[in-house]
């Protein structure tokens, strides 16, 4: 635990970084494709793509051939995997695909968890694996996976090039269906036949195929009747899911909360689309979202839901959910209405596109019948804030007691500015860093949601950070076990350089796990307790990045402040409580409303 | 808890059964419940037929999506159309009516699927079983193939092999019928269909004729 100084590795990194040859965009031009590889990276130029995460190996050497005169950069990741979570979280941030490299075989496998990660999330990236020569394909040759078979059914889209000529369009094709309608991952499997193969062909501009038609626009009088029903709503409720976020259209719902004044609550890959610091925002609900949010969706007569696919941890049992409204679901695929809650009210359509449709119909609503709305819904929000008052999201704290990680997350928050990114791998520190962070802008919440992933926040720091802005600060909270899963990238983030800080909420155990053991397992603790636990802060001191201990609450500022002060990858093993647990919570298949606030309500 | 110098009491509040509690209630549909009529959706029988694209893997995709959404799947069949680009899935599923639905939406959303439909009931569908019994009968055997306008394939002193073609109750009654001599093997394609009369199976195929038969 070296103080104030910079590690050697970091030192090294900033000399070398006036000597970094770089490729104009003139060269670029001027250089002919001649081989699918070639193709493959004038493709990933020409689809605006700056970083690549990726591991090298015999059937992708061809392309990162090629790449080595391309205008990118490539971040060598430690494991595949990693490469996976940093691409999706790059796409996250940036809100364009990350791409991620493997090779064939034990590579392509490995990014297997990244790739379901992002498919759960609808998250837009692009992942190119290596493939064995296409006529060993099937004979079960050195390293050979059938990747498009194992990764079919967690992709949004997934390919076999062809052949040298047609690969470049492949790839750009590849990238326009991850980013357009309903975003998702995609693949494109290369046969090192194919990358070796020779071709003159430019790429052409990527384009999803004819087949593929998103709507934009939903049907005007499916929109005029939903507005007409959220119009004579009497407890009206704006479900917001990640949906707002990857169709871009925060803004379009701040206006139309405000405007109407409806009450809004988010899912867990919505948070932040809404400033929760705003009177209307009753944040998260679901397992364990806040009890206002629970009880809102719980007593609401109208849900206007955004962008959302009703996962289970936010239901609850659906035979409970929001039983007394009538839901107007708004979703760019088609596939998601009614598949979980039967929508009374589909609108099919881009969700900035139908918010905006709601809007205008809602204002000759309103015209018709102005008294109608707006004090009608005031009664409403009180009751809302009034759940706020009854429920509040607060925890027992002693001073002299020991480290609450509540406490740690809300004074991270404190000491960082508004746009800070934080990221997080899964569990109780995952939940904690959710509840206790007031997220007020979009994009500045990464975690890993539907598959729930344990190891995401390091990796996912990492693409964070290379999407940010330069002066935007990325801090990750992890858990022990979720930081032992993937913390190699700690190389990856010295090696770059990176500026981020991991603070490892160190409960001495898989916390998420002991919770529910006590909860529901009579207390019989299977695997959950980790006897012996490394020293996280001097591994840090190992990978070459700074580490610090934080053991009391006297101990907190000041370490939070020395670490962000660090400029290159920090990690803050904090000691946690490891009695704390997560509340609310509902359990699951319950109902919302009836979230427990401690362990004896279960 | 925003000073960080007092000590709180943790999460306080009403507890459940202190709370209002809401009176309605929703089907495991997530269909809210109509108290007067209380309805749940039960399980029928239909065909699904989708056009596709002739593209490898296309049949992998749309089977492993039935499968691992946990759709009761009773057939699948495919085969190539007039258009040597495109190939017709016929699906017979049994499920309740959203699961049809979402089994139609899950179809479309596959990049590869051109179109998708269910037909009505009235559809023209058709299934060709080839079945082989024992043949120590073999003018009753023959009796049975006639009478389900069936037709004898292989005949042997041992084994006799007959196809029968029909809708699916007249196969499975056919199949009733041959179990008298004893059923060696028998081999059932599943069922394919069209639409009836001048309607359209799937609606692209319509915009397709059109376009290849305007003048
Ligand atoms: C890859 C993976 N394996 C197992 C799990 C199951 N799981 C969910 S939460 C959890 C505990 C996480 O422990 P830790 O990362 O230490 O976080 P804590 O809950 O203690 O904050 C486990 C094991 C998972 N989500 N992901």
């Amino acid at each position: 635990m070296s103080e104030g100084q910079p590690t050697q590795r970091a030192e090294e990194a900033e000399a070398a970084e006036p000597t970094e040859v770089t490729t104009g965009a003139d060269e670029t031009a001027e250089r002919p494709v001649t081989t699918g590889a070639e193709s493959v990276a004038r493709a990933l130029e020409r689809a605006g793509v700056e970083h690549l995460f990726g591991v090298q190996g015999g059937a992708i050497m061809p392309v990162y051939d090629a790449l080595y005169d391309a205008d990118l950069t490539h971040v060598t990741m430690a494991h595949e995997q990693g490469a996976a979570h940093a691409a999706d979280a790059f796409g996250i941030v940036a809100g364009e695909p990350g791409v991620c490299l493997a090779t064939s075989g034990p590579g392509a496998t490995n990014l297997v968890t990244g790739l379901a990660d992002a498919s759960m999330d609808s998250d837009p990236m692009v992942a190119l694996t290596g493939q064995v020569p296409s006529d060993m394909v099937g004979s079960d040759a050195f390293q050979e996976t059938d990747t498009t078979g194992v990764t079919s059914p967690i992709t949004k889209e997934n390919y076999f090039a062809g052949d040298a000529d047609t690969v470049g369009d492949t790839v750009g094709e590849a990238f326009a269906l991850a980013r357009e309608g309903r975003q998702g991952p995609t693949l494109v499997d290369l046969p090192k036949d194919v990358t070796k193969g020779a071709t003159e062909r430019e790429p052409e501009a990527g384009e999803t195929p004819e087949t593929y038609d998103p709507p934009e626009r939903a049907d005007s009088e499916a929109v005029e009747t939903a507005a007409g029903v959220l119009a004579r709503a009497e407890k009206p409720v704006i479900l917001a899911g990640g949906g707002v976020l990857k169709g871009e259209a925060c803004e379009e719902l701040r206006e139309f909360a405000t405007e109407y004044g409806i009450p809004v609550v988010t899912t867990m890959p919505a948070v932040g689309v809404f400033p929760e610091d705003h009177d209307l925002a009753l944040e998260m609900a679901g397992m364990h979202g806040t009890g206002y949010a629970n009880m809102a969706i719980t007593h609401c007569d109208v849900m206007f839901a955004v962008g959302t696919r009703f996962d289970d941890r936010l239901t609850g049992g659906v035979e409970t959910f929001a039983p007394e409204a009538e839901i107007v679901h708004a979703d760019i695929d088609a596939a998601e209405i009614s598949k979980n809650v039967h929508a009374d009210h589909p609108l099919l359509g881009d969700a900035g596109t139908v918010i905006e449709q709601m809007g205008e119909a809602m204002a000759d609503e309103r015209a018709a019948d102005m008294a109608a709305t707006g004090e009608r819904f005031q009664d409403w929000v009180e009751q809302c804030q009034q759940w706020k008052t009854d429920y509040p999201m607060d925890y027992a704290m002693d001073e002299e007691g020991p480290l609450k990680p509540q406490f740690v997350v809300e004074s991270v928050d404190r000491a960082t500015a508004d746009d800070t990114i934080v990221t997080t791998g899964v569990g109780q520190h995952q939940m904690w860093a959710v509840q206790y962070w007031t997220y007020t802008e979009p994009r500045t919440w990464v975690s890993s949601h539907g598959l729930g992933t344990m190891g995401y926040g390091l990796p996912s720091a990492i693409g964070a950070r290379l999407a940010a802005d330069d002066d935007q600060s990325v801090v990750c909270f992890d858990g022990d076990g979720s930081f032992l899963m993937t913390l190699q990238e700690l190389a990856v983030a010295v090696r770059e350089d990176l500026d981020i800080t991991v603070f490892v909420l160190n409960n001495e155990g898989i916390g998420m796990v002991r919770q529910w053991q006590d909860s529901f397992h009579g207390g019989r603790r299977m695997a959950s307790e980790y006897p012996w636990m490394p020293d996280f802060a001097t591994l840090a001191e190992a990978f070459g990045a700074r580490g610090f201990r934080m053991e009391s609450h006297d101990d907190v500022e000041g370490t939070i402040e020395a670490a962000l002060a660090h400029d290159g990858p920090s990690v803050v093993d904090a000691h946690i409580d490891p009695t704390e647990n997560v509340y609310p919570m509902v359990p699951s298949g319950g109902a919302n409303g009836q979230f427990v606030l401690e362990e004896d309500q279960l | 808890m925003s000073d960080g110098e007092t000590t709180a009491e943790g999460l306080q509040g009403p507890a459940p059964e202190e709370r209002p509690q809401p009176s309605g209630r929703r089907t495991s549909h997530g269909v809210r419940i109509d108290p007067e009529t209380e309805a749940a959706h039960e399980p029928r029988r239909t065909v699904l037929s989708a056009l596709v694209q002739n593209e490898p893997g296309v049949l992998a995709k749309i089977s492993g999506l039935v499968s691992r959404r946990q759709f009761n799947i009773e057939s699948l069949t495919v085969g190539t159309t007039t258009n040597p680009e495109t190939s017709r899935v016929t699906v017979v599923i049994e499920e309740p009516e959203p699961g049809i639905r979402q089994v139609e939406k899950q179809l479309a959303k596959v990049v590869n699927v051109i179109s998708v439909r269910e037909l009505g009931g009235d559809a023209v569908r058709r299934e060709l079983v080839v079945l082989k019994v024992h043949g120590e009968e073999p003018d009753k055997v023959n009796a049975i193939t006639d009478m389900y306008g069936g037709e004898t394939l292989d005949a042997g002193p041992r084994t006799i092999t007959v196809q029968i073609t029909g809708d699916e109750q007249k196969i499975d009654d056919a199949i009733d019928a041959f179990r008298q001599f004893g059923i060696r093997e028998l081999a059932r394609t599943g069922q394919t269909a069209l639409a009836r009369g001048e309607e359209w199976t799937t609606h692209a195929e319509e915009e397709r004729y059109e376009r290849i038969h305007e003048p």
